[in-house]
């Protein structure tokens, strides 16, 4: 059986002036049906640009090449047709703000119904009757009389279920959210990050959560991504790569997280800060910031090495092990 | 007895709300209700709470930037508002503020050494130029910023760096209380640990006192030596960190504690469950609408901030 989801060196690139500036560099990851996969990583990462480069939405000055498949068939280059068949139906997606992607000026009964109007032609009494019953479920309360209700009379957190109601509606294969929680309160987001591992279990979906937050993803994805300066850095099953971790940055990342057992004391910065892309050297991004660094590491794209049960990409095996 | 550095006594600020209608009654939004702290030289205070809880309010109304409706802020035994104009200027060069967005508090119209400097310049008008440049280098170095960057514009710095510079135009007049709100919030995580030791350096070295505004409850955990957990404009519990995190009290401290997702706790784990309720109208308690233990009283009667097992708690359901 084919994976529901690959990709063999994707690459995202800017294509302005003489040389492409790269935003996602190289990501070959495998998504089967029903499973669920974290992609963690900082500003310019590169992970909401993946996000967007699953979808189809890239913006119009980027170009995506390698390979993108769903359901083994090739998405690239980009078929606007097909990919709009795919998009809300087959692969739906949730993003950090629900205020940029509703409607401000249609009822979101009707905003979670269009998609099953469009995409599998349900009449539109059948079509609001369904956006009750997914309203119901995503924990808004007194449903049907809801429908009729506006983006702005909800509360943040409330337009957020809205949203996941939306990214249910075709019973897609796959959900992608995007920092799904981070404009939320901490009690809210705990309530919503709940939810979508509830409605992603029940329907068997498959399940890419993106965050900054490397809590947020060890809440919800068996496997993780770490992705910096839009390559990968680090990936394995999310638990033993966040408390056996060995590549120097996800070391790093985790080192400066302050919290439990390690109150009072000073943290462990990395020191530096990501390089603009267009300044990024053609070998392994971190290693301006990495005290295992050297010449190789600048110049060549790191290999891939089996450590524990994750794969590390790093120059320093010897060093890290 | 020592005076604490600061001192706030029932603090509460009152917002008018648009009518609803016409003859509809005047409503008021109270931001900050009868919040009270000391603060003593040297220690953290950490203020907590979700968005609309009145955290940057209660900032602004220590930074005397508004004035409170009722309530008062001493700073070092000395109550702000009796001050004339000219003496709380004076008193303002001792507690300064940093902002979450480094991005935006900053002139990009300023070079570095500008934005430093512009605190001094009223702070102390008679320094010469050259004192004046000589105290912005120092401040630089301080924060570990290059002497090259006296000449540049905020825009040039990464996230990291701004907020080095906020630091150094907060501290350039020696002040010795800062109030930070969010000033962490805007960076990544690798970042944001090189502020904030770079924050516990600095409060080490010129002996400064915080107040430091989250919503994360690591960070605060991390910095503070006592907390406060604000709620809708109240005062829900209040304690020395470890002890109010380590054992919350309050069903909301315990639902915010819970709530934080952790990378060691993979998978679904027993938390209590906060209801999605709207703001409860009544009189009683703020957070009854959400709380899971609301008893008829916390509909009907506001509870007292009470002591409690060495810190303060306001529950009808605890003690």
């Amino acid at each position: 059986m084919s994976a529901l989801l690959s990709t063999a060196n994707l690459t995202i690139a800017l294509e302005s002036g003489e040389a492409p500036v790269s935003i996602v560099r190289g990501l070959n990851l495998t998504l089967n049906a029903g499973e669920t996969l974290g992609i963690v990583g900082e500003s310019g990462s590169g992970k909401s640009m993946t996000a967007l480069a699953l979808m189809g939405l890239i913006p119009s000055a980027m170009r995506a090449s390698g390979s993108l498949r769903f359901e083994g068939q090739e998405l690239l280059p980009y078929d606007e047709a097909r990919m709009t068949r795919l998009r809300g139906a087959r692969i739906a997606m949730i993003f950090q703000e629900p205020m940029t992607a509703l409607n401000p000026v249609h009822r979101i009964g009707r905003q979670i119904a269009e998609g099953l109007m469009l995409h599998e032609g349900t009449g539109e009494a059948a079509a609001l009757a369904e956006a009750a019953r997914l309203l119901d479920r995503v924990g808004i309360s007194q449903a049907a009389e809801r429908l009729g209700a506006y983006p702005h009379e909800l509360s943040g957190g409330q337009r957020q279920r809205v949203m996941i109601a939306m990214a249910l509606a075709c019973r897609p294969e796959l959900l992608i959210a995007d920092e799904p929680t981070s404009a939320l309160d901490v009690t809210v987001q705990a309530q919503l990050l709940e939810l979508i591992r509830d409605v992603v279990a029940e329907r068997t979906m498959a399940l890419i959560i993106i965050s900054h937050d490397l809590g947020v993803v060890a809440e919800l994805a068996e496997r993780t991504i770490v992705l910096y300066g839009g390559a990968v850095m680090e990936e394995g099953p999310t638990r033993a790569l966040f408390t056996a971790p060995h590549h120097p940055y996800t070391r790093g990342l985790i080192a400066a997280l302050p919290g439990r057992g390690r109150r009072r004391g000073r943290l462990t910065a990395i020191a530096g800060s990501v390089p603009p892309p267009h300044l990024m050297a053609a070998g392994c991004p971190f290693h301006g910031r990495c005290k295992y660094s050297g010449e190789d590491c600048r110049v060549m794209m790191p290999p891939v090495t089996q450590l524990g049960q994750s794969l590390v990409h790093c120059h320093r095996e010897e060093a890290i092990h | 007895m020592t005076v604490p550095l600061v001192e706030a006594r029932g603090l509460t600020r009152r917002y008018p709300l648009k009518r609803k209608g016409l003859l509809g009654p005047r409503l008021v939004l109270t931001a900050v209700d009868d919040v009270s702290f000391s603060l003593m030289a040297g220690r953290s205070l950490g203020i907590v709470g979700e968005s609309g809880s009145g955290k940057s309010t209660l900032a602004r109304l220590v930074m005397a930037l508004e004035q409170p409706d009722a309530g008062s802020v001493s700073f070092n035994g000395e109550n702000l508002a009796g001050l004339s104009g000219a003496a709380l200027r004076d008193r303002r060069r001792q507690f300064q503020m940093v902002f979450q967005d480094p991005f935006s508090s900053l002139d990009p119209r300023m070079t570095v050494s500008h934005v430093v400097a512009e605190p001094l310049e009223v702070a102390e008008p008679t320094l010469t130029r050259s004192a004046r440049r000589d105290k912005v280098a120092a401040m630089l170095a301080a924060v570990s910023l290059p002497d090259e960057a006296l000449d540049r514009y905020p825009h040039e710095f990464s996230g990291g760096q701004r907020q080095r510079i906020a630091l150094a135009r907060a501290l350039v007049t020696g002040p010795r209380l800062v109030v930070a709100d969010e000033p962490v919030s805007a960076l990544d995580v690798s970042v944001q640990a090189q502020v904030l030791n770079l924050m516990a350096d600095l409060k080490e070295a010129r002996g400064l006192t915080y107040l430091f505004i989250s919503h994360n409850l690591a960070v605060v955990e991390h910095v503070a030596d006592d907390v406060l957990v604000l709620y809708r404009g109240r005062v829900v519990e209040q304690g020395e960190t470890a002890d109010v995190f380590d054992n919350p009290a309050h069903p909301y401290t315990r639902a915010l504690v819970d709530s934080v997702p952790g990378i060691d706790a993979a998978g679904a784990r027993e938390r209590i469950r906060l209801k999605d309720g709207g703001r409860h109208a009544g009189a009683g308690c703020g957070f009854a609408g959400r709380c899971p233990f609301a008893a008829e009283r916390c509909r009907i009667e506001v509870p007292a901030l009470k002591d409690h097992n060495g810190r303060k708690v306001a529950c009808h359901l605890v003690g």
